[in-house]
């Protein structure tokens, strides 16, 4: 498979020009090529927001919900059809500000499904407010002395979960994020991939010359199944790590744990209504 | 519900219903149990027989206790009842401590009923066996122990004073089914082949996830506990999206909370089916009493312009039947429908026929779909015939965003209003054609009208049974939205209408004038968290008559 074949020709793309956006949504379509993953198989939900929009600008199929409510359908369609692929994609106002909640959740509930950030630590459809993620001092048209709330760092967050994958990535760089990319979506379990891209309207302080010069990635050496030694280097602030931070190869997926699944793997949808074994219900109530 | 089980055993009607504070333990909370030889359904204020097993109960239940109640309970916890009741003085709690805790006082008070309503020990044994097993044999054999105390008990009572229990059996209630409105709503979804209920533990609503959960191995539902209800209905609309059928089970604010994805439902044509028991409100209001405060929640509820169905059944058929409809309609429309339940009728048992499952289809509306599938296909009718991702070669879009006819987000204004027509208007044609029209119970040449919709059902029927009088019928919604349009013709005909709610605000009167113009003359409102009595709506109607 191309990336090609992801293409939306008639696609009226909403970014701006230069926007980290773009390094995604291709890097993305790359990913799904070499994994040969059928637009037909794959299912991309979204809440609102630049990053929200993306799945309306490749070939497949499309659930974009509300602002912060992704991963409620996205976890909901795994498991009445684990045979698809589910990617939940958004950005860092939904997933950790809106839907904050739901993310705890999902980490802790398991679904096969990879769940991608865009974090640009800022609003950008909203025009620049602050987002979770803002660093302190960070002004804004609503922070007007600057930021004082101390950031959202999901990364951290996810580990003290125990999320089955935790991972940054760089969207300036494709070849890395792509490898981060495959690694997550083939990962059994719940994946999170937090991605830093630059808002090239609203946020004039973290640029991609500012991620560049405060990012660098993980060692070879570092070992992802060491919960401890992940949590040490999620914390780090003065130079963002990218890489995976940590895998839990322990954990049952969602779906796995489902009653419905334990003898009889055929996604749920297919099942049909058993009117006898409703009758003998209904007999048991005399 | 032992001994409910056993009146029915026994060949009796019988109807239960409870009223009871909201608290883990403790507090005052009572079970009315009718036992007839005719079919009750519905809730009386009159108590012959007052089992009194909590030194509150005299007071808690009031003016409900007249001289003709026969109060039964223990010394010590009648000691303030003055001479004027009728007092009859058993060790049940008493006994119950010497069997090991006041945990048995339930049971050996059912003993007592069950003894004095001479149902054989041997059926009364077998419900204490059947429900108990589960908790172990000593548990069974100290249960066992407390009903044989009771019908002890029962015995030296009925041989210290001239009881007479005239009612007679009817041996086929034995068949029956003894249901809750609950499992009535439950057994419907069943049947609708719900495969999917994410919810939210909330009052009353949380026995119907139970019911769901508990059946979910059998029937292959996935039940999942959200983390809030915002969670649960996203889960069941995504759930309904990838085709399976999806339903979400709550209560007033829990509701409330969910609100913004009824909207997602409307603007992505996903259907859901969403059940609400009702309890008082605002807020927290009263977490285990009853009202019929969220019709207007439930017909408001969501941004923008779409249409919705709203059920409200009354009996146990209507709550099956309707419940099996709701999954076909919003599958078929692709639109929420709204099961609206309350308190009273969720927690409510009695005996009812079987149900008739042979004319139940679970209708398919799901589409394979091809290469050149748009899932917002503009259609004559507004219908898109709805495929699901990986079912076909076609992909399917949906968006909360306005959107084209491949479901892709669009500011193209042309576009947005065909899609406010396909979405509103032609859907409310369609759905109107598809309306229950109400029951009219009684005589078709009626001066009074009395009107009422959902749970009140039996209460006013019985009423009228009460009143025999020819000149008033009972017009009984189960479908509150979209109205009937006989509606109108119903009130016209009748020179005095008269309204029972369980609310302040009348809201089905509202309804009812907004879409009509039609004023209903009488609003009677009920809103202290009590259920309306049969005697209640007997004497409205008698003083509104002039009697």
């Amino acid at each position: 498979m191309d990336a090609k074949d992801f293409n939306m020709d008639d696609a009226d793309v909403a970014w701006c020009p230069g926007c980290g956006d773009f390094f995604i949504l291709q890097t993305l379509k790359e990913t799904l090529a070499e994994l040969e993953i059928k637009p037909e198989n794959l299912v991309l939900v979204s809440g609102i927001g630049q990053a929200g929009k993306l799945p309306h600008y490749i070939k497949c199929n499309v659930f974009n919900s509300l602002h912060g409510r992704s991963l409620p359908p996205a976890v909901a369609i795994k498991a009445v059809n684990p045979e698809l692929t589910v990617i939940d994609i958004s950005g860092d106002g939904c997933m950790y500000g809106e839907g904050g909640n739901h993310l705890i959740h999902n980490i802790r509930r398991n679904p096969d499904i990879t769940n991608i950030v865009h974090n640009n630590m800022v609003y950008g459809l909203t025009k620049g407010q602050a987002s979770p993620t803002s660093r302190t001092e960070f002004k804004t048209n609503l922070q007007v002395e600057g930021v004082f709330l101390e950031p959202f760092n999901p990364i951290a967050v996810a580990i003290a979960l125990k999320a089955s994958f935790v991972a940054r990535a760089y969207c300036g760089d494709v070849e890395e994020t792509k490898d981060i990319l495959k690694k997550a979506i083939k990962h059994k379990g719940y994946a999170l991939v937090d991605i830093f891209q630059p808002c090239v309207t609203f946020n004039k302080v973290n640029t991609y010359q500012w991620f560049k010069e405060n990012t660098y990635y993980l060692e070879d050496s570092h070992d992802p199944y060491d919960m401890e030694q992940a949590f040490k280097r999620s914390v780090e602030t003065d130079k963002f790590p990218l890489g995976i931070f940590y895998m839990n190869p322990d954990k049952r997926t969602f779906e796995e744990n489902l009653e419905v699944y334990q003898e009889d793997k055929t996604p749920v949808y297919k099942r049909k209504a058993d009117m006898d074994k409703l009758e003998r219900l209904i007999a048991s109530k005399r | 519900m032992i001994l409910v089980r056993a009146i029915k055993l026994a060949g009796y009607y019988v109807f239960s219903s409870k009223e009871y504070m909201s608290r883990v333990r403790g507090g005052l909370n009572s079970t009315e149990i009718r036992i007839s030889s005719k079919r009750v359904t519905a809730y009386v204020d009159r108590i012959d027989i007052l089992l009194a097993i909590n030194e509150g109960a005299i007071g808690h239940l009031g003016r409900r206790i007249t001289k003709d109640t026969q109060i039964i309970g223990d010394e010590d916890q009648l000691k303030s009842v003055t001479g004027e009741y009728n007092v009859l003085k058993i060790p049940v709690l008493k006994s119950a401590e010497e069997l090991g805790g006041i945990i048995f006082a339930n049971v050996i008070a059912a003993g007592v009923i069950s003894c004095m309503l001479n149902i054989p020990p041997a059926v009364f044994d077998q419900i204490i066996i059947n429900m108990f097993a589960r908790k172990g044999e000593k548990i069974v054999e100290k249960d066992l122990q407390a009903g044989r105390k009771g019908y002890q008990l029962g015995e030296e009572l009925m041989g210290s004073k001239d009881f007479k229990f005239e009612i007679e059996k009817d041996p086929s209630v034995k068949d029956e089914l003894l249901l809750s409105g609950t499992e009535a709503v439950g057994l419907g979804c069943l049947a609708g082949n719900c495969k999917f209920m994410a919810s939210y533990p909330m009052t009353p609503s949380t026995p119907l996830q139970i019911f769901i959960a508990e059946n979910g191995k059998d029937f292959d539902v996935i039940f999942e506990q959200a983390e809030d209800e915002i969670a649960a209905i996203n889960m069941s609309i995504g759930a309904f999206y990838a085709g399976a059928r999806a339903m979400i089970a709550t209560s007033g604010s829990g509701f409330a909370l969910m609100e913004e994805a009824v909207g997602l439902s409307g603007m992505t044509e996903t259907p859901v089916v969403i059940y609400v028991g009702q309890r008082p409100g605002p807020a927290v209001g009263l977490p285990t009493r009853t009202a019929q405060e969220d019709l207007n929640l439930t017909l408001y509820s969501g941004p923008g312009e779409f249409v919705r169905v709203i059920f409200a059944p009354g009996n146990f058929k209507d709550a099956f039947e309707l419940s099996h409809r709701a999954f076909n309609l919003a599958d078929k429309y692709q639109i929420p429908v709204f099961i609206l339940s309350d308190q009273y009728f969720a927690e409510c048992n009695y005996n009812h026929p079987s149900f008739d499952l042979s004319n139940l289809v679970v209708e398919e509306h799901i589409v394979e779909t091809t290469k050149d599938y748009r899932r917002y296909e503009l259609t004559p009718d507004g219908i898109s015939p709805r495929g699901i991702p990986g079912y076909g070669d076609g992909l399917v879009a949906i968006d909360a965003d306005e959107h084209d006819e491949e479901g892709h987000i669009t500011e193209n204004l042309e576009i947005r209003a065909r899609m406010v027509d396909k979405r509103y208007t032609k859907k409310m044609k369609l759905i109107k054609k598809d309306i229950i029209p109400p029951e009219l119970i009684g005589s078709d040449d009626y001066e009074i009208l009395a009107v009422g919709w959902g749970s009140t059902y039996g209460t006013i029927k019985e009423a009228l049974n009460h009143l025999g009088l020819e000149e008033i019928s009972f017009l009984h919604f189960k479908q509150v939205y979209p109205l009937h349009p006989d509606t109108v013709n119903y009130l016209d005909t009748a020179d005095k209408t008269v309204i029972f709610e369980n609310n302040a605000s009348a809201q089905f009167a509202n309804l009812i004038r907004m879409e009509t113009g039609f004023e209903i003359d009488e609003k009677i409102l009920k809103y202290n968290g009590m259920p309306f009595s049969v005697e209640e709506v007997t004497e409205t109607l008698k003083s509104i008559r002039g009697l």
